[in-house]
């Protein structure tokens, strides 16, 4: 019975096993740049950029249907539009830049949104918005799986500036001119990632597979490689429990997916060893040293 | 010979300067103190000579060194203490020179890291985050970065705020050891008698130059009421700097 119900769908169905595969690929590359998105203080930024590179997308999407290396180029396109575009005008006129980014990806959605009702049927709209992993080919599976290798081996480069451009930005400017180099790897690493996660999560959950296991693993470590791991883990076993799930209820995937890594943080939140509300409310007796 | 020599530099911010028409020259091997109020333009001038900042008029030259052989001691507000990064990792990144982007921090590398620590007085914290540790324990693990760096010039930026007495003790006996090793150090410091006991010359800046030389000589209550009164003026409409054109003219 708990075999039929949790193993049963990928052992009897290709569409679950194919949707299981792009979900572990996308956990392992999503979510390390989820947490350096967090420790980076950009998690609403991630959210903004997904919603940015939905025109560029959408063109990719109507000339070549649901060609990721269409989307992701379109994407990259949009995405780096719209950050040069918001940090030109921060910078010009003194606005903050983050209200620039939110003016130019509301504008750059609803853009996005007319491109896809104009051109496209409301079942674009709908697939481009949320998504539908249980729908991927094998060929738009091999683009997904490229993608995250591109992305393991990019972020293995840019690791060190990365993490050093975060801690302390004014002694890596004083040792290298790598930062900004890393940082601009990095957006393209998260516009690439949240492409990836179109077909599976479609542009408005896209950064919840990145954001939210990074989010879990805050509260059980104070070690990037630790926490790095536990994202990774939280994303994929959200992502099986989600597909799991859908199946059974016929739950959308997309949704299916975030609700289990939603209820993964909630857990997270309350029992987490790193200022779980638990642990703090009871703490035991206090340490020696 | 000169270290460090300053060619009627201005440094700012979006053209409005911070530290104007600055010129004059450290000497290899010298111990200077950069004191002056809050404003004066200490943290703007040392950024702009560890690169951080390009001047908006004249020059910085540094004596051949290039960034290699600088270390930069930031404020600790300029740090996210709140990254999960041990003290271990942090103070390994004083190798990126020798390290980069790829190479591996071996048992050698290791060896210079466990040791920098423990000049630090920090031996058993090499796995302590740094979010868990105190504002005198955070600038030890400043300092211990430093050392690895192993650079002739040294710029520190209030090194011993908000440290306790022994604290500053130890990292100042660190940096006379630095200078009785020939190295130049630069330090922006508020604690006049740390200066005066410990520094034996003195810039003393208010936006420009107040007074510059032997410390018994330029700190002088003369001198920092000058410093006191530095005129704080920031204005959009202001005129272009007279003097930038006299110089550009000549």
């Amino acid at each position: 019975m708990i075999h039929d119900a949790l193993i049963g769908p990928f052992t009897e169905f290709e569409f679950m096993r194919r949707a299981l595969a792009a979900v572990i690929a996308l956990s392992l590359a999503g979510a390390p740049i989820g947490v350096f998105l967090m420790l980076r203080r950009m998690s609403l930024v991630g959210d903004a950029m997904a919603h940015a590179i939905l025109p560029g997308a959408a063109v990719g999407f109507l000339l070549s249907g649901l060609n990721l290396f269409a989307m992701t180029a379109g994407g990259l396109i949009a995405g780096f539009a719209v950050a040069i575009l918001a940090g030109v005008v921060a910078r010009s006129t003194g606005l903050k830049e983050d209200a620039s980014l939110a003016t130019f990806y509301l504008a750059s959605l609803a853009l996005g949104v007319t491109i896809v009702s104009i051109k496209g049927t409301n079942i674009d709209l709908l697939h481009v918005l949320f998504g539908n992993i249980l729908a991927m080919d094998d060929q738009t599976l091999l683009v997904v799986a490229f993608n995250a290798t591109v992305t393991l081996l990019v972020l293995a480069v840019i690791y060190r500036p990365l993490v050093i451009e975060s801690v302390d930005p004014l002694f890596l400017r004083t040792v290298s001119r790598a930062g900004g180099p890393a940082h601009l790897a990095f957006l393209a690493l998260v516009v690439i990632n949240l492409v990836n996660g179109f077909q599976a999560l479609g542009t408005l959950l896209a950064v919840g597979l990145m954001i939210l296991p990074a989010g879990i693993a805050r509260f059980w470590s104070r070690d990037l490689t630790v926490m790095i791991c536990i994202a990774v883990v939280a994303a994929a076993l959200s992502g099986y429990a989600g597909l799991v799930l859908s199946f059974q209820t016929r739950v959308p995937s997309g949704p299916a997916i975030i609700l289990v890594a939603t209820g993964l943080y909630i857990v997270s939140v309350l029992f987490g060893r790193v200022g779980g509300i638990i642990r703090q409310m009871f703490p035991g007796r206090h340490l020696e040293a | 010979m000169a270290q460090l020599a300053f060619r009627n530099v201005t440094l700012g911010y979006d053209r409005h300067p911070a530290v104007h028409h600055l010129s004059g020259e450290v000497a290899s091997g010298a111990l200077v103190a950069v004191v002056g109020p809050n404003g004066a333009g200490k943290s703007t001038l040392l950024r702009g000579i560890v690169g951080i900042l390009k001047p908006l008029g004249g020059s910085i030259h540094l004596g051949g060194l290039d960034a290699r052989d600088i270390a930069y001691l930031p404020q600790s507000a300029d740090i996210d203490r709140s990254f999960p990064i041990s003290v271990f990792d942090f103070v390994g990144t004083g190798l990126w020179r020798a390290t980069s982007l790829f190479g591996g921090i071996g048992k050698a590398a290791r060896g210079k890291i466990l040791r920098a620590i423990a000049a630090v007085g920090l031996n058993g914290f090499e796995n302590r985050p740094i979010g868990t540790l105190s504002g005198g324990q955070m600038q030890r693990v400043l300092f211990a970065r430093v050392l690895l760096q192993d650079a002739r010039l040294i710029v520190l930026d209030e090194p011993f705020n908000a440290i306790d007495s022994k604290t500053t003790a130890d990292l100042l006996a660190l940096v006379k050891q630095w200078h009785g090793e020939g190295r130049t150090v630069l330090a922006a410091l508020h604690d006049m008698e740390t200066v005066r006991t410990h520094f034996s010359e003195t810039l003393v800046l208010a936006r420009g130059p107040v007074a510059w030389g032997p410390t018994s000589e330029v700190l002088t209550p003369e001198n920092l009421m000058v410093a006191m009164r530095m005129c704080e003026a920031f204005d959009d409409s202001a005129a272009a700097c007279a003097e930038d054109g006299r110089s550009r003219a000549a």
